[in-house]
């Protein structure tokens, strides 16, 4: 890839998301890409731990994915729901429990032999600026042997990005924002 | 908004947090000023310039086990990463711009219009993007059940709203002027009044959640959070500049404030690829 080209204006400072967005920014349906009974419709959930292993109760996740052929999306309609429109972004806060579910579809492939993955931001109380992530699907082994983020990783910081398939379908994927299983976290060109 | 569906106990609230300290000021002061000493001397020796807070700032206490110690990991952006959500009219009605006229009653406090334009880093307008506020009303008292702050709850504002971006970036919020509150870092502490703003951008890469704050606000200097950004230049862009051309006559005073994301990867890699 290229250079990417310097920035003409200096990006604004982030800042915590604070305790109290809890009756200002989850919204009804907000963790609902699909309705339940949405045929392959899978739950995709975990639990937010911070260094000491124990769960953030105040945490807000977003999704942000491709549906299960790949495509992306560009439907307006997140916020009101109606029930058919794929949107492919989602928001929820955790539970007291730092427990956090989305229902969602697996998404597909966004090209030929890609890795498929469902783009992650973390909010949370305490922590000074968002944090980015990927959640891989498990099951293409080939195709993310092959992906370029993931061979660029150690070993054993590989697997905190790839969730976990359950008995049901379900997808797990915990994240640790310190720790021992710290999960990956990423920066993009020009995040500055 | 969906704030009545689950119970909630006070018992994980952040009024009871163990990471709260009973600190003084004074001792909060000095790690702030010896962490911004040794960023101005990094600087002078020719580091970079901060533009983003650290997310490992120790003076905010519940920073230190909620950030991240191994550093961010290089990513180049693909496909969905390219792309953000699409908002629009169907998400957002034009009156929730006014937060003064969500219930039946006028809100108590100083009535105020916040306006600006929402760039990228290359300066190029971000259109018809969703962008939500929200904040405590005049008293410094979020609506949030976790807020335990003995101040008055208004019972005429909720203090959400939601826009969307216009064809040239711009936005404008006719709100309440929030009052500072205190909070639990450190004994004694309070945060300058602010209002949080979360915004997307074309990108999922720029999405970010932040906060504005007013112009002169004594409480500045004590907090850690606003100090967590070691840059002064940096701190500045988040304080909103009073404008009298949008103060209104008998109405309202007015603020401009406006904010620039990161840049756009998918405009120069698509350029990219049409050669």
């Amino acid at each position: 890839m290229a250079q990417a080209p310097e920035l003409k204006l200096v990006p604004t400072p982030g800042q915590t998301i604070g305790p109290f967005y809890g009756y200002a920014l989850p919204f009804t349906d907000g963790e609902k890409l699909v309705d339940r009974a949405h045929p392959g419709s899978i739950r995709l959930h975990g639990t937010v731990r911070d260094g000491h292993g124990t769960p953030i109760p105040d945490s807000m996740l977003e999704i942000w994915q491709a549906d299960e052929h790949g495509n992306i999306a560009q439907e307006t309609g997140s916020l009101i729901r109606d029930g058919h429109t794929f949107t492919g972004w989602g928001r929820t806060a955790v539970d007291n429990v730092g427990h956090y579910s989305f229902t969602t579809v697996n998404p597909g492939a966004t090209g030929e032999g890609k890795a498929p993955f469902i783009m992650l931001t973390v909010f949370a109380r305490g922590l000074l600026n968002r944090l980015f992530t990927r959640i891989y699907l498990p099951e293409d082994t080939e195709a993310l042997a092959g992906d370029p983020l993931l061979s660029s990783l150690p070993e054993e910081r590989r697997s905190t990005l790839v969730a976990v398939r359950e008995a049901n379908g379900d997808l797990r994927f915990d994240i640790n924002l310190q720790g021992p299983e710290e999960t990956v976290f990423l920066s993009y060109p020009r995040n500055a | 908004m969906s704030t009545e569906e689950t119970p909630e106990s006070f018992e994980n609230s952040h009024v009871l947090d163990p990471a709260a300290t009973a600190d003084s000021q004074e001792t909060v002061s000095k790690e702030i000023e010896d962490i911004h000493a040794s960023y101005r001397e990094a600087v002078a020796d020719g580091a970079a310039e901060e533009t983003q807070p650290r997310i490992d700032f120790a003076p905010y206490r519940s920073s230190l086990l909620r950030h991240p110690t191994k550093s961010l990991h290089h990513a180049d952006p693909e496909t969905i990463e390219l792309w953000s959500p699409a908002f629009g009219e169907r998400d957002v009605h034009v009156l929730e711009s006014d937060l003064t006229i969500q219930h039946n009653g006028e809100p108590i406090g100083e009535r105020i219009v916040v306006q600006g334009r929402v760039l990228d880093g290359d300066g190029r307008p971000v259109s018809g993007q969703l962008i939500e506020i929200w904040q405590a009303n005049a008293a410094g008292r979020y609506v949030h059940k976790r807020d335990q702050h003995p101040a008055p709850i208004d019972p005429n504002f909720t203090g959400v709203g939601r826009a969307i971006t216009g064809p040239n970036g711009e936005y404008r919020f006719t709100t309440i002027k929030p009052a500072p509150y205190p909070w639990k870092n450190h004994h004694n502490a309070w945060r300058p009044a602010h209002i949080h703003f979360s915004l997307f951008g074309t990108d999922f890469t720029q999405r970010m959640i932040t906060q504005m704050y007013f112009p002169g606000d004594p409480l500045f200097s004590l907090d850690p959070i606003y100090q967590a950004i070691t840059d002064q230049k940096a701190r500045d862009r988040l304080v909103a500049t009073y404008d009298h051309s949008v103060t209104s006559h008998e109405w309202a005073t007015g603020y401009n404030w406006d904010i620039v994301l990161t840049g756009s990867n998918r405009t120069w890699m698509e350029t990219e690829e049409e050669h």
